[in-house]
Formats: C-alpha cells, structure tokens, sequence
C-alpha cells in the first residue's frame, strides 16, 4: 500500500513533473525565476495549495459533481420518488466549481497566513494572489480528475506535484543566476535564453521516464 | 483614424507585440498540444473563442464590476467561455478533444485571456475589445502552428496527418526524429523562434 502511494509520489515529482513535462505554470514559471530567494517562496506557497486543493476538488468531484455523486442527498434528505439525484451529471461544472474552489483557498490560506505566520506572509507578497492563475494548481486538479484517484492518492498526487513544481522552479533561478556572468548573444539574451536552458532541464528530467515504479 | 486603430488592434498583436514572444503570456499550454497541427489548429480557434468572447463579455459590463472583485467576476466569465467551448469541441470534434485533454480546462488560467481581460477589456468598448480578442488569439495561434509545423514535420514526417517525407518503416527514407515528439523539442523551437525575432526587430532586446 505504501509502495503504491510512494511511486504516486514520485511520478508526479519526477517522471510527469508538471513543469517540465507537462509545460504547466510557465508563465509564473518564466517570470519568477530571476533569483533563488523569490523561488523558493514561490514554490512552498505552491506546494501548500496543491496540497490542500487537489483534494478539496476531488471531494467536490467526487461528491457533488460525478455522475450519480448526488446520490446522498436521496439517502438523507429526499426521497428517490420526489426526485431521483443520482442521474444527475453536473460535470460540466467542472471547470468553474474548480477554479472557484482554488481562488478561495488562496484567499483563505492568505488571511490564516497574515494573521498567524505574518514573516511567511510578508516573503510571499504579490505571488500569493497569482497563484490562482497558475496553471499547474488547475492542472493538477483536472489531473486528478481525469486519473480518477481516490482521497489518499489526491492528498499525495497534489503534494508530489507541488514538490515537483517547486524542485523545476527552485533549479532554474539557480541556473539563472549563475547565467549572469556568462556571454550571451544579445537577441538571446532574457526570454530566449531561458527557454533553451528550460528544454535542456526538460530533457535532464527525461531520463527519469524510464523508471518503472 | 477609426480605420487604422482597427487595424492595429486586430494586426498588432500578430506581429510586432505578440503575446508568446514578447509578453511571455499563456505559455503553458501553447507547448503541450503542439506534437500534430490538426490538434493545435482546433487549440487555436478555442482559444482565439474564448479570448474574443470573453473580453467583449467583460467589457460589456465593465462598468458594473466592483473593482475589488474583478478578478473573480472575470475569472467566472472566462470559465463559462471555456465551459461552452469545451461542450461544443465533446460534441462535435470528441477525437480531437480526448487529445487536449486538459488542456481546453486550462485555457482558463491562459494568462492571454485574463491579461487581455484586465488589460484592454476594462478601458475599452465592447466591439475593439472582441477585435483585440482575435488579435491576440491569432497571435497565439500563429506561434502554436510555427511550433506545431516543425514538430510534425520532423517528429512524424508528416503534415495535417498526411505522410510527406516518406518514412524509412513505410519502405521511404526518412527516418522520424522522435526528439520533435518530445516536450524539449517545445522550448527549443521557441527559443530560437523568439531568437530569430529579435535579431529583426532589436528594440525588443532585454537587458540582462
């Protein structure tokens, strides 16, 4: 059992890692990559709300949105004759319970930090908010959705994928600044450079995919 | 004048500020569905739907949002956007959608659409903010089919499905560069696609 959960993990930091093989939350990925000290921040917020929203979705997935997920609001409250909810397929939903869910976790996690861990909160600044529009927290969402884990596995599978995101951000600022004394030819220099070195990244992390687990 | 402002809101995105490779916008998804160009073409049209819609809708009410939850009021619009699009591609292109998989979902964290919602659709008229919708949208397209293009051709020796450079396992002579396939293949080519920019238009250099 352990094993299975271990190699979830591992899968989403290593072999599908969101960033580098999926290409998901490049923007903040590009953008925040100038310095180690910023990505670090950056990637423990992300880790934090990947853990909390992959399975805060899958709840909501698994029991409001699903085809026939309604099911227990006849055993409680009404009766099958009234109105039958487990034909009831609201996953076309999807979508917008999803990203709604992640605006209001961000929201949450950002007053409970103010008020309780004010140091962290400070560090973090402006990525906080921009969180809600990374990619890689919907993605990893609809991940789940489409791979069907169940509540441990989306505990795990939204860590492992924060912990992987975090990893790709944390090794790029540390190329990027190093990348500063090095001679670059002007029209390569900024956005086209980091592109290069991120595909380069890319296929380091490759090698990982032969991994059976 | 009203003419030339048209024009350089539709055709300015295209080409002198594009949303890919100046203003690093909506990156993400731009590089996982670019292996064939029958899927990036159909990308592309969801996408330039969803930002020309979703902007003329959030301009349409720009005078109505409280400026503290703009954002969510905008998200919920570009969500329904995606909703509808998604629907449409399931119903009637379900091949094609099974392969975007999550992707056509992510086209609501594209940061084209909630940038081009924030950035012109709130100071600007219903009409120039859908024509700046599909300006931005085919911008994006174009980058995903430039991609798309030599990732096919190279990957799969192919174009639009049909085989162009006869493969050495179907008795041609060329053998496929299973690289292109792969997500590198991706950076590289925009890499050198914002290089080649660039090196024309020198005002866009960045200072490192």
């Amino acid at each position: 059992m352990v094993e299975h959960y271990l190699s979830i993990f591992l899968k989403a930091v290593f072999v599908e890692n969101l960033a580098l093989a999926f290409f998901l939350g490049m923007c903040t990925f590009l953008a925040v990559s100038k310095n180690v000290k910023t990505a670090i921040g950056l990637g423990i917020a992300v880790i934090v709300i990947q853990t909390i929203t992959v399975p805060a979705n899958q709840l909501i997935y698994n029991f409001l949105l699903k085809k026939g997920a309604l099911g227990w609001v006849n055993e409680y409250f009404v009766s099958t004759a009234t109105y039958d909810f487990s034909e009831v397929d609201l996953l076309f939903l999807g979508f917008i319970s999803y990203i709604g869910v992640i605006a209001a976790m961000v929201q949450i996690l950002e007053m409970f930090l103010d008020r309780f861990l004010p140091s962290l909160y400070n560090a973090l600044g402006i990525f906080l908010p921009l969180i809600t529009v990374n990619c890689a927290i919907l993605g990893a969402s609809l991940f789940m959705e489409q791979r069907e884990y169940d509540f441990t596995e989306s505990c795990v599978f939204g860590f492992g994928c924060g912990v992987g995101w975090a990893l790709a951000i944390m090794a790029l600022a540390g190329i990027r600044e190093k990348m500063k004394y090095s001679d670059v030819p002007p029209p390569l220099r900024g956005l086209g450079i980091t592109f290069i070195t991120v595909g380069l990244m890319s296929l380091a992390f490759m090698s990982f995919s032969g991994i059976q687990l | 004048m009203a003419k030339s402002s048209v024009t350089k809101v539709l055709f300015g995105p295209i080409f002198d500020n594009n949303p890919i490779a100046l203003q690093i916008l909506g990156i993400c998804s731009a590089l996982a569905v670019t292996t064939s160009i029958n899927v990036s073409v159909v990308m592309s049209i969801a996408v330039v739907a969803v930002v020309a819609f979703s902007s003329a809708a959030v301009s349409a009410i720009r005078h109505y949002i409280p400026s503290s939850i703009r954002i969510i009021v905008q998200m919920t619009v570009i969500a329904s956007a995606v909703i509808v699009v998604d629907q449409v591609l399931k119903a009637f292109l379900y091949d094609i959608s099974k392969q975007l998989s999550v992707f056509v979902g992510l086209i609501i964290t594209n940061c084209i659409v909630m940038g081009r919602a924030e950035g012109f659709a709130m100071k600007n008229g219903v009409w120039m903010s859908f024509l700046d919708g599909i300006g931005n949208g085919l911008g994006y397209g174009m980058v995903l089919l430039f991609v798309a293009f030599f990732r096919e051709l190279f990957g799969s020796g192919s174009l639009f499905g049909y085989e162009l450079l006869q493969l050495d396992r179907n008795g041609g002579w060329y053998n496929p560069n299973n690289l292109m396939l792969l997500p590198p293949s991706a950076f590289f080519i925009i890499g050198i696609l914002i290089w080649l920019i660039r090196l024309n238009k020198p005002e866009q250099i960045e200072e490192s």
